[in-house]
């Protein structure tokens, strides 16, 4: 049979969110994939550069809908280094203990995503009807369910008091036997084992080489954990292990994420249980001195880096976003190549891919062989030409 | 008279009208039983009925390069098929039409709405319903030889080849229905294969082909494509009820209605446990299931049989 | 590891004889949390036109100007003119505001509070421009 390219994407029901993958198929075997990004770009960091300080906390936590506590996070680490802020200890765990119900939130969707990209309806069901347990522990102790608003620059906007640590002990002890079903189920039944295993493999090499992050790279055998190679907040003082898995292939990636489940639920509870006394927030001035920093946060879904540039006003000069998923989209083609074309959903959903995250502006002429930068006028008389030249005329004259 | 009777059976009662109207129910009563078993509301019982008006009061849009005629005959063909076979299984009591060989006859207008399939999604021209179609056909491969071997299990039993013989042969030899196991699950299991429904649902996996074979199907045709799916799915549990459950059970008009409806649900919920409890396998793993698993399963079905036969003389 | 096909049925067939999961919303009344921001509330009579709200808001939805009816300058006993507070009123875009409840944070006197009145979906977007007075 001849090859024929199929794109997947932008528009695709497996994918969430528009990217383009274009594959080549031998039969039902794929021989060459290409992943095409930017179909989502926001310029959240040109935004950034026009906001002040404390406005862009908002717009950053807006960069992703599920790792929104992440983003923000890694920005204002960046802005406190900068600003040379003390942040209170009590601040530093409530934000470890946001930071861990956000990872149990996104791991418990992925399962479910992860469910349904392979057919089994009923564990994407059951693992988002768990999943509101952990929404309203975000919402009773930040005032809202994805969008948390908690974190401020110098500490936390608001306190924790003993009656919510316990309903969240509650909820999570429920959840704590739900995840060890759902260990059972992954690893018992027989028809997500058959599309689970030796699929997209990525050896330990080439994961490396490729620059994979968070469970990818870890269900590869790589360690690497930010909160365990350069912690931050409270993670140095916190008793947790570090999950990493051998198998290399999409099952892997699927026994880490439910593992860290468990080690998150450890977390939460020692957080809570040693919520050291004083006050949650320092005050921090408008203007942030000269500086730059660099944050590391170990978000869901991998390492998550922000840059942040200050010229001594209260606006920032560059933000500047790097989101787990770019990472980790270049082992994508590799992991693509040689499996079947149904395991090309599973495969990508394997990676927990957030596009928003992702999507910066790079126009990248291959022909000449340099970059441009486009500002809004250039890139809307740019589209306006280019639909022009198409027969289309959106410029209203 | 005789033509004008036949049409009638085929267009109203067991064809087509029953076929739909029942098989709308059994699909709204699948939904909603897998939607209870994952712990949410489901459809109201008029989703399926308002989803057949919706989808008939749309346009349907012909790719370019289709082959019109055939496109647009496609699903009369799959619906006229399986109205068709019904009139061959007991429904209300003795089946319409009876002849020696009318089990391999009702196979072989199953596989007619499968073939339909494949003609649509080849006929389409998109790469999406291509490559549905040609599973449809691979899928047909790794299913039909195990559902044909399972069904020729009973037959050899009963001696016959005639689907009411069949029947009324364990009605009256009722403890031979429990030997009858292995067969049940290979028939059940290939009929979820046949009806392509999880885990066996690869030809039109939404996450990876959208809609397969009928992706470029719309409005009243693709309406047509769903009916025929819902009426295979009430002939399939009726033919495996009649060929290893004893089908009517020996009662007439209302009680054999009663009777044919009861076990037909019966069936259809075995489907749905199965559709709620499993992930979807690949089309290679699927194939090989059918012949490492299911075909060996039920040549086992055929010496049980041969063996009951030989000792019961 | 030992295979169990259809591990999940056990769980799927205690279902069948359970209340589903699913909150009927807008037939039933959604619980929040105490504490859950929504739409913002105003007072004219703290508001001191410090400007710090707007200066704040991430989605520049909100907006403090002047009241159209000012109060007449009023002389004191002594016949010198006695320094008046002005009024402000806000105007609110709550299609533009993301409840993140920053501008309730930076008021200096307490004039801006958030509700939990979430349910502010409009077919007309004018509708959605609130004016404080």
């Amino acid at each position: 049979m001849a090859k024929i390219t199929i794109p997947l994407g932008p528009q695709h029901p497996a994918l969430k969110e528009p990217e383009n993958f274009m594959l080549v198929l031998d039969g039902e075997q794929i021989c060459d994939a290409t992943v095409n990004l930017g179909y989502n770009h926001r310029g959240v960091e040109k935004a950034a550069e026009n906001r002040n300080y404390i406005q862009d906390i908002y717009l950053i936590e807006r960069v992703c809908g599920i790792c929104s506590h992440s983003h923000v996070s890694c920005y204002i680490g960046c802005v406190e280094e900068i600003a040379k802020a003390q942040v209170p200890d009590r601040a530093k765990a409530i934000r470890t203990l946001i930071a861990e119900l956000e990872r149990v939130h996104s791991h418990l969707l992925w399962l479910g995503v992860a469910a349904y990209e392979m057919g089994f309806e009923t564990m994407f069901m059951y693992t988002w009807r768990d999943r509101e347990q952990v929404l309203d522990c975000l919402e009773m102790i930040t005032g809202n369910r994805v969008h948390y608003g908690i974190n401020t620059i110098g500490g936390v906007r608001r306190d924790i008091n003993a009656q919510q640590a316990k309903e969240v002990l509650t909820k999570i002890a429920y959840l704590e036997e739900r995840t060890k079903y759902y260990v059972k189920l992954a690893t018992e039944e027989p028809t997500l084992l058959a599309r689970t295993q030796n699929v997209g493999k990525l050896p330990n090499k080439v994961a490396i080489e490729r620059n994979a992050v968070g469970p990818t790279a870890r269900a590869s055998g790589v360690k690497m954990d930010v909160r365990k190679d350069e912690p931050y907040f409270i993670y140095d003082k916190l008793d947790f292990e570090m999950i990493t898995y051998h198998s290399e292939d999409v099952f892997g990636r699927v026994v880490v994420r439910v593992l860290e489940l468990v080690e998150s639920y450890k977390i939460i509870r020692q957080v809570l249980s040693a919520l050291p006394e004083g006050p949650i927030a320092v005050k921090v001035p408008w203007k942030i001195p000269q500086g730059e920093a660099v944050f590391r946060y170990e978000a869901p879904r991998g390492e998550d880096i922000h840059y942040v540039k200050s010229n001594g006003t209260e606006i920032p000069e560059r933000v500047k976003v790097r989101a787990p998923t770019l990472s980790n989209f270049q082992s994508i083609p590799y992991m693509l190549k040689g499996d079947y074309l149904a395991d090309v959903p599973i495969t990508i959903a394997a990676i927990d891919p957030c596009m928003s995250c992702t999507d910066r502006a790079v126009v990248y002429d291959a022909k000449k062989g340099k970059t441009q930068v486009f500002d809004w006028e250039e890139l809307r008389k740019y589209s306006i030409d280019f639909y022009k030249r198409k027969g289309v005329n959106f410029s209203g004259k | 008279m005789e033509i004008l009777a036949a049409l009638i059976y085929i267009t109203v009662f067991p064809g087509f009208l029953f076929l739909a109207s029942y098989g709308t129910a059994l699909q709204w009563a699948d939904r909603k039983i897998a939607a209870v078993m994952q712990n949410r509301v489901g459809p109201p019982w008029y989703q399926t009925l308002a989803d057949f008006i919706k989808l008939a009061s749309k346009e349907i849009v012909i790719p370019d390069g289709a082959d019109v005629a055939l496109f647009k005959a496609l699903p009369y063909v799959a619906v006229a098929s399986v109205s068709t076979a019904v009139l061959f299984i007991p429904v209300f009591g003795m089946p319409v039409y009876s002849f020696q060989g009318d089990l391999v006859a009702v196979i072989y207008l199953l596989t007619i709405p499968t073939a339909t399939f494949f003609l649509a999604g080849w006929s389409s021209t998109s790469p999406y319903a291509s490559i549905g179609s040609i599973r449809v056909m691979t899928q047909l491969f790794g299913y039909e030889v195990p559902l044909l071997l399972a069904l020729v299990g009973p037959a050899i039993l009963a001696g016959s080849w005639s689907i009411q013989e069949i029947s009324a042969f364990f009605v009256s030899n009722p403890k031979l229905i429990l030997f009858q196991i292995i067969g049940f699950v290979v028939a059940v299991l290939a009929l979820q294969g046949k009806l392509e429904r999880v885990p066996f649902d690869t030809p039109h996996a939404k996450n990876e082909i959208v809609g397969g074979q009928f992706t470029e199907y719309s409005g009243m045709l693709l309406a047509l494509f769903n009916l025929s799916i819902d009426m295979e799915m009430v002939v399939g549990a009726a033919l495996i009820n009649a060929v290893f459950l004893g089908g009517t059970w020996n009662y007439f008009s209302f009680a054999a209605f009663a009777v044919f409806m009861v076990k037909t649900f019966a069936i259809v919920f075995l489907l749905t446990a199965i559709r709620a409890a499993m992930a979807r396998v690949r089309i290679d793993q699927m194939v090989s299931f059918c012949w490492k698993y299911l075909a060996p399963m039920a040549m086992l079905q055929i010496v049980i049989d041969l063996y009951i036969k030989y000792s019961l003389k | 590891m030992p295979k169990k096909p259809m591990r999940i049925l056990p769980e799927a067939a205690k279902n069948l004889f359970k209340k589903a999961a699913t909150v009927a919303y807008p037939f039933e009344k959604a619980s929040l949390y105490e504490g859950y921001r929504a739409r913002i509330i105003f007072d004219v009579e703290k508001c001191i036109g410090c400007k710090m709200c707007m200066r704040v808001c991430p989605a520049k939805a909100i907006e403090i100007v002047l009241a159209e009816n000012q109060p007449q300058p009023q002389t004191g006993p002594d016949g010198k003119p006695m320094p008046v507070k002005k009024i402000f009123n806000c105007i609110m875009s709550l299609d533009r505001c993301i409840y993140c409840a920053q501008c309730v944070e930076i008021c200096p006197k307490k004039a801006l509070a958030y509700t939990q009145d979430f349910e502010l979906a409009q077919i007309d977007r004018k509708k959605l421009k609130l004016h404080y007075k």
